[in-house]
Parts: C-alpha cells; structure tokens; sequence
C-alpha cells in the first residue's frame, strides 16, 4: 500500500499555501506534519481526504479496494469531534461502526466496539450520555472512531487537543498499533506522539511570507 | 443499504432525544392556526372557506421552521464531515436525512392538520383528502428544503435567507395542495388532476433535489 502525492498544491483564498509538494508514505509507515500556524498542516490533511480540491498536482494511492476513492479509505480526526451530545458512548461508537463499514455482523461490530472503548479507556463510560464527558473525554470518544471501522490511512490533525498526558499515551499506542499492522498514519501535531520511525515532513516557508521556494518539500524529510 | 437505514433511525432517535425542534414546529402550527379565528371573527362560513389555504400556509412556515435542523447540528459538530467519508455517497446521506426530517417533522404536522381544521370548521369530507395531500405535500417540503439548509449552512444565521431561498419553491406545492383540498369542498376541478400533480412534484423532488443538496454540501467543506 502506499500514498503519494505528485507537485500538490492548494490556494486558499487568493494565497499559496503549498506548492510542489510531493511525499510518499508506505504501509507500515507513518508522517508528522509539522509547521507553523498557518503552514497549512490541516489545509494538507483536508486535501488528503478530499474535502478540499487541490488547485494543481495528483494524490496517488496504490493498494486497497480499486473501487472506493482515497475517502472511503481513511479516517479524518478534525478538529472537531462528531460526538453527539444527546447519546451514550456507546451508542456514539455503535453508529459509526455500523455507518462507516458495509456489512458488518453483530459479534464483529461488538467486539470492534470493545476494543475501542478498552484502547482509549473508556470501558467505565459506556453508558454515560457524551453530553456529560469532560472535553478529554469527548476527545477520547471521537478518536475511539478510529478503531470501530478498519480503514488503512488515518488522518489526524491534532488528534491531543484537550488530552492530559496519561490520556495521550492512549493515542500512541493506537496510533503505533495501527502502524505496526501495516497501516499509514498522517498526523499534524506540535507534541511528541512517540511515534517510531516516523517520518517528518516540514510545510511553511509561503506562510512565511509567501517566498516562492519551488523546491520539493519530500526532500526535506528526515527521520525522527 | 445498512448505511442508509442506520442513518435515518440515527436521525430519528437525535430528534427525539432532543425534542425541541418537533415540538417547536408543532407548537407554531397549532398557534398560528388558532389565533386565525380569533383574528378573523367567528364567522364560520368564512372560516370553513378559507381553511384549506389557513392550514396550508401555516404548516409551510411551521415546517420553515424546522428546516435548519437537517444539518446544522451534524455540521456544527463535524458529524457531517465524517459522514463525508463513509461508504454512503453524500446525495444519499441528503436523501436519508431529508426522509428522518420528514417522518419527525413533517409526518407529525399531517397528523395535526385535522386536528386544527376543527378549529376552522373544515367541511366535514375533507379530512382524509387533507391528511393525504400534507402527507405527500411535507416529502416535498423537506427534501425541497434541504437544497436550502445545505446552502446556508455556514452562514451562521441563514435563517431569514433560507425562508428567501425556500419559500418561493414551496409556491407550487401550496397551489396543488389547498386546490386538491378545495377540488372535494366546493369543487369544480378533479381530485385527481390536483393530487397527482402534487404528487409527480414531491416525487421529483425526492429525486432532484439530493443531488443540489449534496453539491452544496461538498462546497460548505472547504
């Protein structure tokens, strides 16, 4: 499996964000986004997943179901949660177990559910309405989204806004787990994830005033 | 298909775990319907004629009302963006959100349609024809309507515009409703020849409108 994009560029309101961006990340393989404000680490990620167009390049993916497009494919954490206030933890994960895979049996989807209450602590809450977490723990409960439904490429901006140490700890081991597996991670973040062998990918120089740099940004790589 | 049936019984549970919005538009039609005779005298005569068109009137505003409710919660939390990437093309997340909002809104202010036409004194055949043409007319209402929420969802208060947009679409449906009604009342048109047009435009409306909604939508992401 692998994702690659060729000359990405995205303009958002009348200004480059990037350009000439060109990376590739295999399965097994992960890549932090760094940069700063404004360097265009989620305007990357929207890209990725398809909710922005962008305004020059290719995103290939090689691997997966040829049918589904690169959406179907992966998990977008944004930065906001998609937790419903008015359901229990449960029923928050059971219907996106159900709504994000195709035809999944009941024993497949309760376990899944399990599994993802149990990777992000959440066992004790299941039947505590989302309305009464804490902003960590609605955190915990969008981010439990990505164990529910299997899909090969996670996008992840910011995913530890509002997490205390101990609950960060949560993501990296699923964040590794996934990787270990064989899965791609893409994660705009300012803190360490414990991530291994990740690789870093730095955006930013037109935020910095918009100097054309042409140059190719997968270049600029280096291991972690 | 699960999709889809998971999503509509998604959306039906929200609705009313969160109450609000469905009593809100209830609540509106029964008060603008009931302070119309207070308005009007009790000139029952008067009152039998002009129901038809009373009821219709006010059950479109009611259902304005409403209308917002489709997506902006899903959007305001990111739900919606989610949903974006699930194996449901985004024309038929419209469609099963447009259903859900119809069963809870519009299948309730059908119900309640009878009820007020005794506050109007409806003539006594039209009750049936009055529940079956708000019944058919309100699918049209809500999947017109989404075309509407869809564009004005990230205006924050899109409220004034929306009724702008929507309501001269819902011009057509009023006509072949309160027409369809007053067919059985007084005559000298068909029955038939009124529903059924009604009918063909809450059909083509179920067909048509996803996919303006669903472009909309796609345009509110980026």
């Amino acid at each position: 499996m692998r994702l690659s994009t060729d000359k990405l560029a995205c303009v958002r309101g009348g200004r480059v964000i990037f350009s000439d961006l060109s990376f590739e990340v295999r399965g097994g393989e992960s890549l932090v986004l760094l940069g700063r404000n404004g360097a265009g680490k989620t305007s990357l990620l929207r890209v990725l997943a398809g909710y922005l167009q962008p305004s020059d390049g290719r995103i290939l993916f090689d691997g997966g179901d040829p049918e589904a497009d690169l959406g179907e494919m992966c998990h977008f954490v944004g930065h906001q949660n998609g937790v419903k206030l008015h359901f229990s933890v449960e029923e928050n994960l059971q219907f996106w177990a159900q709504y994000l895979s195709v035809g999944l049996s009941a024993e497949e989807e309760k376990a899944r559910i399990e599994r993802a209450l149990d990777g992000f602590g959440l066992t004790d809450l299941v039947d505590m309405p989302a309305g009464f977490l804490s902003a960590g723990q609605k955190r915990r409960l969008c981010l439990a989204r990505l164990l529910v439904a299997e899909r090969p490429l996670w996008l992840l901006d910011e995913p530890t806004v509002s997490l205390d140490t101990a609950s960060q700890s949560y993501v990296s081991t699923a964040v590794n787990d996934h990787v270990r597996g064989g899965g791609m991670v893409i994660a705009a973040t300012h803190i360490e994830l414990g991530l291994k062998a990740a690789r870093v990918l730095e955006l930013g120089a037109h935020a910095y005033g918009g100097r054309e740099y042409g140059a190719d940004y997968g270049s600029g790589e280096r291991r972690n | 298909m699960s999709g889809f049936l998971t999503l509509i019984k998604r959306d039906i549970r929200l609705a009313l775990r969160e109450g609000g919005a469905v009593a809100t538009a209830l609540g509106f039609y029964l008060i603008v319907v009931a302070i119309m005779p207070l308005g009007l005298g009790p000139d029952l005569k008067l009152l039998g004629r002009i129901a038809p068109g009373v009821l219709w009137v006010a059950l479109l505003l009611s259902a304005l009302l409403s209308l917002d409710r489709i997506f902006m919660n899903d959007f305001e939390d990111g739900s919606l963006e989610i949903m974006a990437l699930g194996p449901l093309p985004l024309e038929l997340v419209v469609v099963a959100k447009s259903l859900a909002h119809w069963i809870t809104t519009g299948i309730p202010l059908a119900l309640a349609a009878p009820v007020l036409g005794l506050l109007l004194n409806l003539d006594g055949g039209a009750y049936g024809v009055l529940v079956l043409t708000t019944l058919i007319g309100t699918l049209g209402v809500s999947f017109i309507g989404a075309i509407g929420a869809a564009l004005t969802l990230g205006l924050g208060r899109g409220g004034l515009l929306l009724s702008l947009l929507i309501l001269p679409l819902y011009v057509p449906i009023l006509i072949f409703g309160v027409s369809s009604i007053m067919s059985v009342i007084t005559g000298p048109s068909t029955f038939a020849a009124s529903f059924m047009i009604l009918s063909a435009i809450s059909l083509a409306a179920v067909v048509l409108t996803p996919w303006a909604a669903g472009a909309a939508l796609r345009m509110q992401f980026r």
